[in-house]
Order: structure tokens, then sequence, then C-alpha cells
């Protein structure tokens, strides 16, 4: 289902062909970063801190050194000490957090890694570097970490955003605030108030294909990567840091990626692997285990949020308070400053304050994951809307109607909107025959909604027309989410060859300009108008080779459908296949390059509607119908774009129902594997129906707004708002287990 | 002369003001021209903030241009997933 303001007639953008890395993928021939194997390569294994928070005495490495097969070892005292050479502090955290150096300060944290010729005698080795502790106290939760005289991650740690700047430090590393009209005002307006506090676990975006990298090393102080990651050239960029080198000795390689949704915009094991490499004068490879990835790198945060809203009988919302305190992580950097811009930005409310906090605690340091930050506050947010709506008895659409943002508001963290589709997406839902679908018994229907900003950033990319008229497309953004197969029909509508003409690449840190991550939903806008940009210095190239061949001017010749024509009929079309074969005659061969500082972000915005089913002997929950409505602006590719509106919707079902990081009381996860940190899979879910919204973006050449990351803002709110349409109960804290979810129940029984 | 809003959060750095009026043309000067109002606040928004002008967010702004009347807003940065 797509629902458009208008028919532009593309001939490509916005049909379904075959991915063009399909056949790999299928055939088990696409390399991932676990996949590389180069002559004399060894194998390396990373040491880990069992202690959650603990200085570092000693590193004994002599036993592991002299061990049968092993060729290097190192600590952090092998890669130099940032913060004595003036670093910027969240360098030093990038640095410290790839290899601890005096404290550890989670379970999982990386005291030293070791390349050995074998995987056994790595492992072995691994074990036999002695490490002595003195253990600290720790703490795990905001909570924890928020309370008087709590035991410091940082001695140095001065709360930010706070005046006057506070002269004790803490574990807050930073407090954000927005705040508009009169809350009191608006409080006394409302006609019902619903005041509530959530609390939600940290969750890892887990991505099938653990961390992997391979390093080669020279002696000229160069070295080659092969890594999978969201961004090669921030891994480049990341681990010259680390190494304290010129990003340019380094080269590397995106391999294949399984997964990331931000999680893989972070490095771990690239620098240690270059050191290695480095030491033992020979290619290293470093693989996580499934084990290591959970208790070591980004899951997102645990929150802790109290949300208190007031609307008046009409539906309008009169006034809205939010507390939030997020949990950073080992170093600073929660999302809760986007949490906070994101909290309401749905609604044009007269009166709010939003205040939050960004709270250090000795957990892994928290990775973006899908429209970071966004979730959690949603699930507060949308859960008191709902509440809201009940209370005045006004439909949980018409609510949103009343209060939806849309194109001239102020937005809850400053700017006016420009055309968005908020409206339409609920819209969509309302009109979708699962609005009104008829319910079993134990079962519900929740809605919410949710917004996230979308990002721009740096693309770069470069079009080479080869000698038989096909085209190959180059560029630096990592496909993880389908950008190859929109990359190839942006450039088949520009150039109006086939789609199957054309191959897209993603190239290497030396082979193309520039690229920033593939996140913030950003690819197929800005890389895809890099793209647009280099295709459209192709055709103008063509227009010229075409008024050379001709002798007319080069405003007597159009592009169309793949062909200089001359206006006026007066030559036979000149197909890129005739252009192409004989470009040496017209000033060799046919390329371009484009890069951008991308322009024109169009906010996103997706609506959800969930039925569930509750057993309330058991109170296990399943979803049994799902609908997901979104702005995509424009689907360039629908089969795509409903991907990603679907993996985020599965991502934020098992966020809502089964997910969380379990901790004992020492700060050692519990469950870090996926038998024990339970996701949903297939069989878990119905079909997630999609309903693909299309308010073009006016700035991007096809109107391309970003989608992978608003997908997974409305779902917990959404499941939560159904279960307590299916048994009455308010679930105020993530996971909604069967326990919590059972306890709920009895609670409403007594 | 541009219309530059300030967060609850930066407001502590303008004595509370919650917007101002600046005669710049690009964001490099209206910055400096606000750390002439606001001693310190010049590292603070070059530093740490994404500049929303008439709406459309920029992540590098400092030489983009500023237009007569613009509304500006500084932003706290964000990663996207």
């Amino acid at each position: 289902m797509a629902i458009t303001e208008e028919n532009p007639g593309y001939k490509w953008v916005g049909t379904r062909p075959i991915r063009p890395d399909g056949l790999e993928k299928v055939t088990g021939k696409a390399r991932f970063g676990a996949d590389l194997v180069l002559p004399g390569m060894l194998y390396g294994k990373v040491v880990r801190s069992p202690h959650a928070h603990a200085r570092i005495v000693s590193i004994d490495t002599s036993a592991a050194e002299s061990m049968e097969g092993v060729k290097a070892v190192i600590t952090g005292a092998d890669f130099p000490d940032l913060s004595a050479n003036g670093a910027h502090p969240s360098d030093i955290d990038v640095a410290n957090n790839a290899i601890a150096r005096d404290k550890v300060l989670y379970e999982g944290h990386v005291v030293a890694a070791v390349a050995a010729i074998t995987r056994e005698q790595a492992e072995a080795a691994a074990k036999a570097v002695a490490v002595t502790y003195e253990v600290l106290p720790h703490v795990l939760t905001v909570d924890e970490a928020m309370a008087d005289n709590a035991p410091l991650l940082h001695e140095a740690m001065i709360t930010k955003g706070v005046d006057p700047a506070p002269e004790e430090p803490s574990n807050i590393a930073s407090k954000i605030l927005h705040e508009r009209g009169d809350l009191d005002q608006g409080f006394g307006e409302a006609d019902a108030v619903v005041e509530r506090e959530f609390t939600t676990k940290p969750v890892h975006q887990g991505y099938i294909e653990p961390h992997a990298a391979v390093a080669d090393a020279n002696s000229d102080g160069r070295a080659h990567i092969w890594c999978s990651s969201q961004g090669h050239f921030q891994m480049r960029a990341y681990t010259a840091t680390v190494l304290g080198v010129s990003p340019g000795t380094l080269k590397v390689t995106a391999a294949e990626i399984g997964g990331g949704f931000g999680g893989k915009t972070v490095i771990y094991l690239e620098p240690l692997a270059v050191r290695l490499s480095q030491r033992a004068g020979r290619p290293v490879k470093l693989v996580m285990d499934r084990d290591e990835v959970f208790r070591a790198t980004g899951p997102t945060s645990g929150t802790r949020i109290k949300v208190k809203m007031g609307v008046s009988k009409d539906g309008k919302i009169t006034a809205a308070e939010v507390w939030m305190a997020y949990e950073a992580g080992a170093y600073a950097g929660s999302p809760v400053g986007a949490a906070g811009m994101t909290a309401i930005a749905c609604y044009d409310i007269p009166n709010f304050v939003v205040e939050g906090y960004d709270v250090v605690c000795n957990k892994p340091r928290v990775a973006a994951y899908r429209a970071p930050g966004a979730p959690m506050a949603a699930f507060a947010v949308e859960s008191v809307l709902d509440e809201l709506a009940r209370n005045i008895e006004i439909d949980p659409i018409d609510i949103r109607l009343a209060n939806a943002a849309v194109e001239g508001t102020q937005a809850s963290y400053g700017p006016k909107f420009p055309r968005i589709g908020f409206v339409e997406t609920l819209e969509a839902i309302k009109e979708h025959p699962n609005y009104t679908a008829e319910l079993g018994p134990n079962q519900g229907r929740g809605v919410a909604a949710g917004f996230w900003f979308n990002a721009g950033m740096m693309s770069s990319a470069t079009v080479h027309v080869n000698e038989n008229g096909t085209a190959t497309v180059v560029t630096g953004s990592p496909d993880i989410g389908g950008s190859r197969q929109s990359m190839a029909l942006m450039a088949a509508e520009e150039l109006g060859i086939p789609y199957e003409s054309i191959k897209p690449v993603v190239a290497d840190t030396e082979t193309v300009g520039f690229n920033d991550v593939t996140g913030g939903s950003r690819v197929t806008l800005a890389t895809g108008a890099a793209v647009v940009d280099a295709c459209r210095l192709i055709v103008e190239d063509l227009r010229g080779r075409a008024a050379k061949t001709w002798d007319v001017e080069v405003d007597q010749v159009e592009w169309v459908d793949g062909q200089a024509q001359h206006v006026d009929g007066a030559q036979p079309p000149l197909s890129l296949n005739d252009l192409a074969a004989k470009s040496g005659r017209t000033g060799g061969p046919i390329s371009a390059n484009a890069s951008l500082n991308s322009r024109g972000v169009g906010a996103g915005f997706s609506t959800q509607l969930c039925d569930v089913e509750v057993d309330p002997e058991t109170g296990v929950t399943r979803v049994v119908r799902y609908l997901t409505a979104q702005d995509a602006g424009r689907a360039i590719s629908p089969d795509y774009v409903e991907g990603q509106m679907q993996g985020g919707v599965v991502q934020g079902i098992g966020w809502a129902l089964n997910e969380e990081y379990i901790h004992d009381t020492e700060g050692v996860m519990e469950n870090p594997s996926f038998l024990d940190y339970r996701m949903p899979v297939a069989s878990d879910l119905p079909m997630i129906d999609c309903a693909i919204v299309e308010v073009p973006n006016p700035a991007h050449p096809y109107g391309v707004r970003g989608v992978g990351e608003v997908g997974i803002v409305p779902p917990m709110a959404a499941v939560g708002n159904a279960i307590h349409d299916a048994v009455d109960v308010r679930m105020t804290e993530l996971p909604m287990s069967p326990i919590k979810v059972l306890e709920a129940l009895n609670e409403n029984d007594g | 002369m541009a219309q530059v809003h300030f967060s609850a959060g930066l407001r502590e750095l303008t004595g509370g003001a919650a917007h101002v009026e600046v005669d710049a043309s690009t964001v490099r000067g209206l910055i400096a021209a606000l750390d002439e109002m606001f001693p310190g606040i010049g590292a603070r928004l070059s530093e740490a903030s994404s500049v929303a002008i008439d709406g459309e967010i920029f992540t590098d702004a400092e030489y983009e241009s500023v237009s007569d009347n613009a509304e500006v807003h500084f932003l706290d940065i964000f990663q996207g997933g």
C-alpha cells in the first residue's frame, strides 16, 4: 500500500527489481568481516575485564608471550595516552573504551590482546595474561549512579549544562533542558491530567554478524584494514586517533555487513588488530564471540522517565512535563539530547518542560541504535497520551490529529517544521481495514506515533560509463539497508538506461571521496543526491559529445530515455551505447564525481497500530496484527523501505516484550547469548503490514526522506497501549514480559 | 537582523535571554556577534551545536548564509543509528 501526493511517472524509481547483492548473499559468496583469510594471517583474542569497576594494578604478559605460537601481546601501554596529549575528551573516551589504561569501567572492558598462529593458541595465551585488579564499588543504573555519595566512574566529571557549574564531580555528565510557555497555566487549563513513571532496560542492536576486523600492517607505517562497519571512513578516523597516526596511513575496505542498526558506527577491534599486526609483522584477524558482542559492544540506554501531561476536553494537549535520565554506560554520551528533542516533537504543545540527564554507569558504553534515544521517550509520552485519550473518551488517532505537528509548527526543539507527513501517517492508519478489524477475547488494540530528524552529512559518488553503455556507480556508503539498489534505481532514472545496466559498488577509503557513516537514515538522501549530481554531470557531458558529433550547439541536444535527441529531430538519436563506444573520439572516458554536504533533510514520522492477545493465565503477550504507516518522502525502493519499516517494528516488539540486559549483583551480564537474550524470530510474529506514505521532501531531487530509524520509535508504546486495551493494565516497565504482565494483572485483581 | 533563539539549556549563557536579534551574514559572523554579547557562548555554540536556519538543520554551518530576518536555532548535536 502506498499513499502518495502525486505520480511523477518515474520509470525506475519506485519499482521492485532484484537486489544487486542478492545473488552473492544467497549463494554464500558475499564476504563478511570474518570471511577474509590472508597468507600468514594470525588469529587474535582479546582479554576482557571480569569486573564491572576496578583499577588495573598490573598486567603480566610474560607467560603469554612465551607460549607456543604467540607472536604478539599488547596492552593499553602500547597505545598513546591521549589524555597526556591534550586530545579532545570524546577522543580520549574512544581510546579508553577500545582498551583500558588505568581503570576498567564495565565487565568485558578490554585490557589486553594477543595474536598467535592458531585460534586455540590465541585463546590459551589470552587466558595466560595475568591482570591484577583492585576491585571498586560499581553502579549499574541511573538511580544508583545519581544517588548521593555514589561511587564515581570519572573523578573529574563535572555536570555540563548546569548554572552555576557544580563544585563536586558526579556521574551526571550533562543536563539538557527545553521549555516553552507556562507549565502551571497549561495544567490549570487541563480537564484531565495523567502522571506516570517509566523504566526501560538496556537492549542490544542484535545484529546477526559479530564484529570482525582483519589488519595487515606494513613496515612503512601504513596498514590495510578490512572490517564490517557502518562507515569505513569513520573507522579509519577513529582508528587513527587511537593509534596516534594520520588517517592517510590507513586504508579501510568495507566488508559486507550483517546488520548494524547504529551499533557498528563504533570502533572496537580495528586499532587492536593494527597494533597486533605491527608487533607481529603479519596480518591479524580478530572476531568477537556473541558473548563478547553482548558484554562489550554498545547496547542502548536503560532509562527512567517521568511524564505528566494534561488535555482539555476537546483533546488539545495543554501542558507536558518530561523528566528523563539515560544511562550512558562507561563514558558520557547517552542519547538523552535527542530524546529531549524528540519526546514531544510530534505535537504542537503550548506549555512544556523537558529535562534530561546523561548518566554514566558501569555498563558497556552505549552506542547508537535506530533513532537513538527516541523510542524510550516515545514509550513514556505515547503511553500517557493513550491514557489521556481514554480519560476524555476520544479516539486515539483523533487526539493525535488534534495536536499533530504540521508545516509551520514550532517544533518542541526549536525551529519550525518544513513540509512533513505526520498527519498523513495518522490518516493512513485510520483508513486501513486493520483499524476496524474485529478483536477476539483478551485481545486489544494500541496506537502510537514517533518522530525522528533523519540526517544529511557528507557523501561522495563517482559514476563511470563503460564502453558498452552500462554504468558503474561508486560510493563509500556501506550497504546495510539496500542503498546499492537505491543508488542504482536513481542512476537508472537519471541516465535513462535499465536498472540492470547499473553496477553499484561500495569502494574503499582510497578509491572514492569521503563519505560519512551509513547512519541517521541519511544514505538514500545524501549519497543518493551525490549519485544524482554525478549522473547529471554525465548527462551534460553526453549532450556535449552528441553536439560535437552532430556539429551543433549543445542547446540543440536533449537527453531523453537514455539517448541524445536533436530538438528538431534533425539527427538520428545517439544512445548511451553509441556515445560510449566512441568516447575516445569525443573527449575520452565518460566519468563524473560529485561530493556534497547534504542539504534539505526531511524529517520522518511513523504511526503504528498493534493488536495483541494477552493470556491472562500466563501473562504471555502475542502480537496478532500489526500495521505501520511511515512517511518515506519518496520510496525509491519500496521493497527496502518496507524492509526498514518492518525491521524497526520487529526490533521494537522485541524491546517491548522480551529483550533486556540482566546483570548480577557484581555487575556481570547474566544473559550474553541469543538463547537467554530473547529476540523475536519470524515464528513469533504476524506479517507486519506496511502503509508507505509519500509526502515528498521538497529539498531532494526525488523527494527522499530517511526511512531507517523512525520505525522503531512507536512500537513499545503501541504494544503497551494494546495490552492496556486487552486486559486493562498500564505497563510502565520494559520489557513487558509475562511475569510483569501477570504481576500487573494480579495487582488489578487485588 | 537574524532572529536567534536559544534553547533553555543555552540560556544559562545568555543571562536568561530566550532570543536576540543579530546582524550577521553567515553563521560564523553570527556566532562571533553572539560571543561579544555573551562572552563564552561562542565556543559552546561552535563545538556542541547544530544550527537550524529557517527550519533546515545544518551540522557544519560555519559558512552558511544567514538572510535578513532568518530564524536561527542552536540545537544539541545528536547521533543517528
